[in-house]
């Protein structure tokens, strides 16, 4: 079943891997003894190891496209299982609890330290619901969303060191600066489209970073600030590893808070707006859509959400610095809407936390890890382009008016 | 008569060393069923991309008035969500509906410049959001059995027939409230049977209050629907008036022959 042609360019897919892979899988240099050695052999594993998945990949699509030309007609079949699942309260109650005992119990089950990396972890989730808003929703590629994170972050760190304001109160200020920032960023960018804007956002970002390393007046530059107050409880003083929890409880009332708000924003008239944006923008002018307007409007929610959990980081690590917003920052919570699948909001959770659990437990993998990562992300890409669980959008189920019905 | 609700005057449109409009004067008044015919490449559909904010045109003047409340606007340079609020709504000839969404969802669209509620109401679904919301879905669904289209709801919109999709174009349009609907050949890629089911149905919007500009090159359609006629040849206006009228028109003629033409 497989032509001459097909062999042919899968050899040559294998000799320029083989050849890409070059200087880190064949040349170890030795830096104490000074020396360099060759291991040719890698280069022939690498070989070996593209080339047949180079063919898997081949036939992976030969055996999609006979699906889908065979059965054209069963488009609904491609609804995932997990989509069937949530639809049915039957089985979304039971499983929305479970899901929050398992959450409540967790800093009881597990260590400190495991409880901080599931902190982590869940406030990628909520950037990820954030950036889902744009990205996944209103389909505006951001890649400066770090630069909105950021910004909560700082004003917390600067708020609580000159002013001494508390967490509670910063929080929404955090939230707020970081949307009219937005604002203020979105007004003249949201007139472009697709790359254009994914680059001048990715400017931006860089921008943002830039400023706080080097305007050292306004934010101690590179050293960052240190010390800044973590959240109280009333104003009691909480022991080293109850604000570890307490931090922990607050980004699991955040990530439910944010779930509730990302889901009733999509099924509201702003959110058809979006989705229809998303669809074609002309139409909808012509619909009388004010193009900008709507799209500022994700733009800036999206960033109030990444303000808020720049603020937590804050207060979390007692400790900020630009080296924290770099671009991977972005380009990892753009890859867990990516990943988990745009628009869905259980495919974004579950992106984040794979993405951000994952690494932690390839340590073992130590300096591999972040090129394993990025093979991951790229046979995802392949093989389900979609996302882990695609958005199959909700539409309004029709059934029966009463009102319209009666007359 | 009353005055025009539409007044399009010297309207030129310039695409680089194109002239797509040249110097084009339309009236449209109350009640009327306009068509604007003409070869193919004319300069039809840029008429109406200048008319609904798409294009901005190179120079000339639109004025739209509301005919109930008799307040005149310019138009000019005015975005098209604007354009749609003033009450003019149209629709594409290349379809430009949102294909994913459903049928209804792609009408509640339409209803969007006459709703109100933003990010407030969709967090707390407060009782004035659950009424518009409401308010939104059974227009838009009344609208929807206008159509006939008010059994495939929650079907997706790429799934419909082409005339059905055709005929959900107006239904989003309708949406909007227009006083004036611009019809950009309503009837291509229809069958006869759909075609007639049209006009009853362009007869029907028309007796409920809105006017109506429609582009078709189906000359059966035209001549038996419209009350009076525009021609356009290079971006000009050629001939105007009854159907009778245009029909004896030697200029009309040679256009449509492709004879040399010399007006
Ligand atoms: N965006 C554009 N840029 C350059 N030229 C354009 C543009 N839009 C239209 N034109 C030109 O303007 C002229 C008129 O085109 P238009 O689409 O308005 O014709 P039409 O009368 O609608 O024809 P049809 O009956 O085929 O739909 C054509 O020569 C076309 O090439
Ligand atoms: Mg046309």
């Amino acid at each position: 079943m497989f032509p001459v042609n097909e062999l042919k360019r899968s050899l040559l897919v294998s000799i320029w891997f083989a050849f890409l892979t070059f200087p880190i899988m064949v040349i170890k240099v030795d830096p104490i003894e000074r020396i360099v050695t060759w291991r040719w052999d890698n280069m022939f594993f690498v070989a070996i190891g593209s080339f047949v998945l180079s063919i898997l990949v081949k036939v992976y699509f030969v055996r999609k496209e006979r699906r889908a030309g065979s059965k054209k007609a069963q488009t609904a079949l491609t609804e995932p299982f997990v989509h069937r699942i949530l639809r049915e309260p039957r089985f979304l109650y039971p499983l929305c609890l479970a899901c929050l005992a398992f959450a409540i119990l967790f800093p009881h089950l597990f260590s400190a330290y495991q409880t901080n990396i599931m902190t982590t972890a869940l406030m990628y989730v909520v950037l990820g619901l954030g950036l889902n808003i744009v990205v996944g929703v209103a389909g505006l590629l951001d890649l400066g969303y770090v630069a909105f994170y950021a910004v909560g972050a700082y004003s917390y760190a600067l708020l609580n060191m000159h002013f001494g304001l508390g967490f509670w109160i910063v929080l929404p200020i955090g939230g707020l600066l970081a949307a009219f920032v937005g604002v203020l960023l979105g007004f003249p960018v949201l007139r472009l489209r697709g790359d254009y804007l994914a680059i001048v956002t990715l400017g931006f970002g860089e921008i943002i970073r830039l400023i706080l390393e080097n305007w050292n007046d306004f934010s101690q530059g590179p050293s960052g600030i240190a010390n800044i107050s973590r959240p109280g409880l009333f104003g009691i003083d909480l022991s080293f590893s109850a604000s570890i929890n307490y931090i922990y409880y607050l980004v699991v009332g955040l990530v439910i808070f944010t779930i509730f708000v990302v889901n009733r924003l999509q099924s509201s008239r702003l959110g058809r707006a979006w989705l229809a944006l998303r669809e074609d923008e002309i139409a909808c002018q012509a619909m009388g859509i004010d193009k900008t307007r709507t799209k500022l409007i994700a733009f800036s929610l999206g960033a109030f959400w990444a303000g808020l959990v720049g603020v937590i980081f804050a207060a979390k690590t007692t400790f900020v610095n630009p080296a924290s917003f770099t671009f991977l920052e972005s380009a990892i919570i753009l890859s867990i809407v990516v990943l988990g699948g745009m628009g869905s909001i259980v495919g974004v959770i579950l992106g984040a936390l794979t993405l951000i659990l994952l690494p932690e437990y390839l340590r073992a993998l130590a300096e591999y890890r972040m090129l394993a990562f990025g093979g991951i992300l790229v046979v995802m890409m392949i093989f389900k382009p979609e996302g882990l669980i695609s958005n199959v959008r909700r539409s309004y189920q029709f059934k029966k008016l009463p009102s319209s019905e009666s007359e | 008569m009353s005055e025009a609700i539409l007044n399009v005057t010297n309207l030129t449109m310039n695409f680089g060393g194109i002239r797509a409009l040249d110097s084009v004067n339309i009236d449209i008044y109350p009640g009327e069923i306009v068509a604007l015919i003409g070869p193919n490449g004319a300069g039809k559909t840029t008429f109406f991309n200048c008319l609904t904010g798409i294009y901005t045109p190179s120079s000339g003047e639109i004025r739209l008035r509301n005919p109930e409340t008799g307040k005149e606007t310019r138009l000019n340079g005015m975005k098209p969500n604007r354009i749609t609020e003033k009450g003019m709504a149209r629709t594409f000839q290349n379809i430009r509906l949102f294909a994913n969404m459903s049928v209804l969802e792609n009408v509640m669209i339409g209803r969007h410049c006459r709703t109100h509620s933003l990010i407030f109401g969709a967090i707390f679904r407060n009782p004035a959001t659950r009424k518009e919301e409401r308010e939104i879905i059974d227009t838009s669904y009344k609208i929807l059995k206008k159509v006939k289209l008010h059994k495939q709801v929650n079907e997706q919109a790429k799934n419909l027939s082409y005339g059905a999709q055709r005929r959900l174009e107006i239904a989003r349009a309708l949406a909007t409230e227009p006083f004036l609907l611009l019809l950009d050949e309503p009837a291509a890629g229809m069958n006869p049977k759909e075609t007639e089911a049209l006009v009853s149905l362009i007869r029907l919007i028309c007796s409920e209050g809105h006017s109506i500009l429609l582009i078709e090159h189906d000359m059966k359609l035209v001549m038996s629907l419209s009350d009076r006629i525009f021609v356009m040849d290079y971006g000009k206006k050629i001939a105007q008036g009854t159907p009778e009228e245009v029909r004896s028109n030697p200029a009309v003629i040679k256009a449509y022959l492709g004879e040399d033409v010399d007006a």
